[in-house]
């Protein structure tokens, strides 16, 4: 593997401050639908328990939704600061999803102010409704802004001279070959954060003995939004494998870990690539092609068709693709679980290993999520528009731009502390009673 | 008008929102930082934090989609500001990070002391970002940023005359604006009595902003001569309708009539901000005009359609949010 020693350093800057935005953005699309959803049921059955959860959830969205917003604007600054040479080439082409985003993360913004601060001041059902378009835009900004990175995996709808793009078809580039399974794969994976951090938080008060009405609701609630989500993750998860089989051949091979092309390609699971080999895996033999192709003679193509300087860190990306892999069969043998039992027996089952489970799925849940955005991030390297624009080329060659890094580490160092140590104390500052009363629930400050 | 221009209208329209909303809660969030101590200190910044509370957010993303916008339709614009202009732009980002995430840490907890500190993290951020913010705009309005990747000076293209006083100028304009919606604010509130208070500081404030303004006219000759002459020659009617609202602004204050002061105060901001941008029409940088930054014509259609329809969503529910609560206090 080589790597341009120059843009280092702002590719983990994005890296990271991408990584950290989007756990954020996860919560952001998946965390409304719970508080809606719970508000729902409670304004329907007047059981104070749904009631009190959809406040006291409400409280923490509008937390964590101010966080996002601000990291989130962090990443527009740096589309230019870091990644001019990409936004200069190609800011015409991609930058119309940006641009309906903006829209949609602005219709999100308005709502949410709405929603929080018209908790007691509007009707019932008006407030119900307000809801909905933060539902609503909160997916379509996901949508949009993973198309723009679909669009980088599978740059369509213009026309090059010369270096110089001369033809435009906007529309074509956002709806391009890896937009569908690219924003679902994301959109699946937010609702799975979403549901399996909340049930650990729940998890973890339950092994703490508080074993009461409302935190097996809470966990019920939110493990049920991730249990569906996971078997629907699956089958997409597969699409996606395809989609990066036909169009990005070279990054399929680095998630295998697959050096020579051939037939009968095996899916190996686990290993480290050293060198140009994949050393300790589980080789299912034929495996991957039969995958692929529904066909044990199906071809694969290896990563030794591309000269050395023109493939992904294959270590990196292949270990990526296990971990989520691995960590995504894990949330779906747990959701199978959960539903088995509620299904058959109506309760969450009783072993203490179920609790801890739950507890440990919400880190876990949001590692896949990680892996898989290292797998399609880094298995594009060394291009940031597959095939067309090298990362070295796009990167901001100012003087010192590479302090950027430290700088945003450290502060998001202080600001992920400052974070969790705000939400457990809003958590202990009003406790959540044994028995919630309406008296309760009226009680409990949203904003 | 092309639709390039169109479409710059409308970034520039953005610009002008977030300057008026988003300036007006940096505002606060300097004065925050002036509330002073005691009882009276926490009323003050109860009030302000219950005015800016349901709306911070909404007006933040200004800022966001002028950037987007720019970046879709005048790509080599964005590109040459931010790879040039990064090293601003890095502390505009964390005081919107401090900003954002300390003012919303300050509502969700309780004891004093931790109050404290994100109450002083929130008012130096809302310090931070405007000035940062207004010397990115001195840098470009003194022709400091060249067209091009990185092409101008990393530090001296912000550290200058020009960007030293724009960041001034903005840090007080958004002191001013604030000061002049809270007195609005606190005279239908239950806190009448912080009226006087506010007042005060609207009428401090705006002779401080309109000196600066000033100044501003003088650097701008010595060190900005293209803008100048853009100033002194067609964007003239708006430096005159900018002074003439300012004074107007301070007028309607000390003579108590708040809302009327609110128009004439955003006014004289507004057209500062399109003094500028028609003072140097339609050059965008140095010896880069609209019709050369540019996208091409599907991109800019395609804008224009998607601009149209959030327009049509996007008012509406920007008009419900701000007058809903603006609607309860009375």
């Amino acid at each position: 593997m080589v790597l341009a020693v120059a843009d280092i350093a702002p590719r983990s800057q994005m890296g990271f401050s991408l990584g950290w935005h989007i756990v954020l953005a996860c919560l952001g699309v998946g965390l409304p639908a719970l508080v809606l959803f719970a508000e729902w049921r409670g304004q329907r059955t007047g059981d104070p328990v749904y009631r009190l959860l959809a406040r006291r959830w409400a409280r923490a969205l509008g937390v964590l939704f101010a966080v996002g917003a601000v990291s989130g604007t962090i990443l527009s600054f740096e589309m230019g600061q870091l990644w001019s040479g990409l936004m200069d080439h190609y800011g015409s082409v991609i930058g119309l999803p940006f641009a309906i985003e903006g829209f949609a993360f602005f219709i999100e913004a308005i709502f949410l102010g709405i929603y929080l601060y018209g908790w007691d001041r509007l009707s019932p059902r008006a407030h119900l409704l307000a809801g909905v378009p933060i539902v609503v835009a909160g997916t379509l900004s996901a949508f949009f802004v993973v198309t723009a990175n679909a669009w980088m995996n599978s740059p369509q709808g213009f026309r090059e001279e010369n270096g110089k793009v001369v033809a435009v078809d906007p529309w074509k580039a956002i709806f391009n070959k890896a937009t569908g399974p690219e924003t679902t794969h994301m959109l699946l994976a937010a609702i799975m954060v979403t549901g399996f951090l909340t049930a650990s938080v729940y998890a973890v008060a339950m092994l703490r003995g508080r074993d009461d009405a409302y935190h097996r609701l809470g966990l019920r609630l939110s493990l049920g939004l991730g249990a569906l989500a996971a078997p629907a993750q699956v089958v997409v998860g597969d699409w996606a494998a395809r989609y990066v089989a036909e169009d990005q051949p070279i990054k399929l091979a680095a998630m295998e870990g697959l050096f020579r092309t051939g037939s009968h390609a095996d899916l190996s699971i686990g290993g480290v690539y050293v060198g140009d080999s994949l050393r300790g895996a589980l080789h299912i033999p034929s495996g991957l092609s039969l995958l692929v192709h529904f066909n044990t003679n199906g071809v694969i193509t290896g990563l030794e068709t591309v000269p050395p300087a023109l493939r992904p860190p294959v270590a990196i990306v292949h270990l990526a693709f296990d971990t989520m892999v691995g960590i995504g069969f894990g949330l779906l043998a747990l959701g199978a679980w959960f539903g088995w039992t509620a299904w058959r027996r109506h309760r969450l089952p009783r072993t203490r290993w179920f609790l801890r489970a739950v507890a440990v799925s919400g880190v876990a849940a949001v590692a896949a999520m990680e892996a898989g955005w290292i797998v399609t991030e880094v298995g594009r390297q060394p291009w940031v528009v597959y095939g067309l624009l090298k990362t070295s080329a796009a990167v901001n060659p100012a003087r010192g731009v590479g302090w950027g890094l430290p700088v945003l580490v450290a502060v998001y160092a202080v600001l992920t502390v400052v974070l969790v140590t705000v939400l457990r104390r809003m958590t202990r500052d009003t406790p959540v009673p044994g028995a919630p009363q309406d008296a309760d629930v009226d009680g409990y400050a949203v904003v | 008008m092309s639709l390039a221009t169109g479409l710059l209208v409308v970034i520039w329209c953005s610009a002008t929102a977030y300057t008026l909303l988003a300036g007006a809660d940096f505002g606060a969030g300097i004065w925050d930082l002036l509330a002073g101590a005691g009882p009276d200190g926490r009323r003050r910044r109860t009030l302000m934090e219950h005015v800016i509370g349901p709306v911070w957010e909404a007006n933040h993303v200004w800022l966001i989609f002028v950037l987007v916008l720019l970046w879709t339709c005048f790509p080599p614009v964005f590109s040459a500001v931010a790879s040039t202009l990064w090293l601003p732009l890095m502390l505009v980002a964390l005081g919107v990070i401090g900003r954002g995430a300390a003012f919303a840490f300050r509502k969700a907890v309780a004891t004093p002391r931790q109050r404290r500190a994100f109450g002083v993290t929130f008012a130096v951020s809302s310090l931070m970002t405007p000035f940062f913010l207004g010397a990115m705009a001195g840098a470009i309005a003194s022709d400091r940023v060249p067209p091009g990747i990185a092409a101008g000076a990393v530090v001296r293209s912000w550290l200058n005359p020009s960007s030293l006083l724009t960041g001034a100028l903005a840090a007080s304009a958004c002191a001013f604006l604030a000061a002049v919606y809270l007195t609005g604010d606190a005279v239908r509130s239950p806190d009448a009595d912080l009226t006087e208070w506010f007042r005060r500081r609207a009428l401090a404030s705006g002779a401080i902003t309109g000196a600066l303004s000033l100044a501003g006219v003088l650097v701008a000759r010595a060190d900005a001569p293209s803008l100048y002459h853009g100033l002194t020659h067609r964007a003239a009617p708006l430096v005159v309708t900018s002074a003439a609202a300012g004074c107007a602004a301070l007028g309607l204050v000390v003579v108590r009539r708040y809302l009327v002061a609110r128009a004439a105060a955003g006014l004289a901001v507004a057209a500062i901000v399109w003094g500028w941008g028609i003072a140097r029409y339609p050059q965008l940088l140095p010896g880069l005009p609209v019709s050369q930054a540019q996208a091409l014509p599907a991109t800019l259609h395609a804008t224009a359609v998607a601009v149209a329809v959030g327009l049509a969503l996007l008012v509406p529910s920007l008009l419900l949010l701000l007058t809903l609560f603006q609607r309860e206090q009375r």
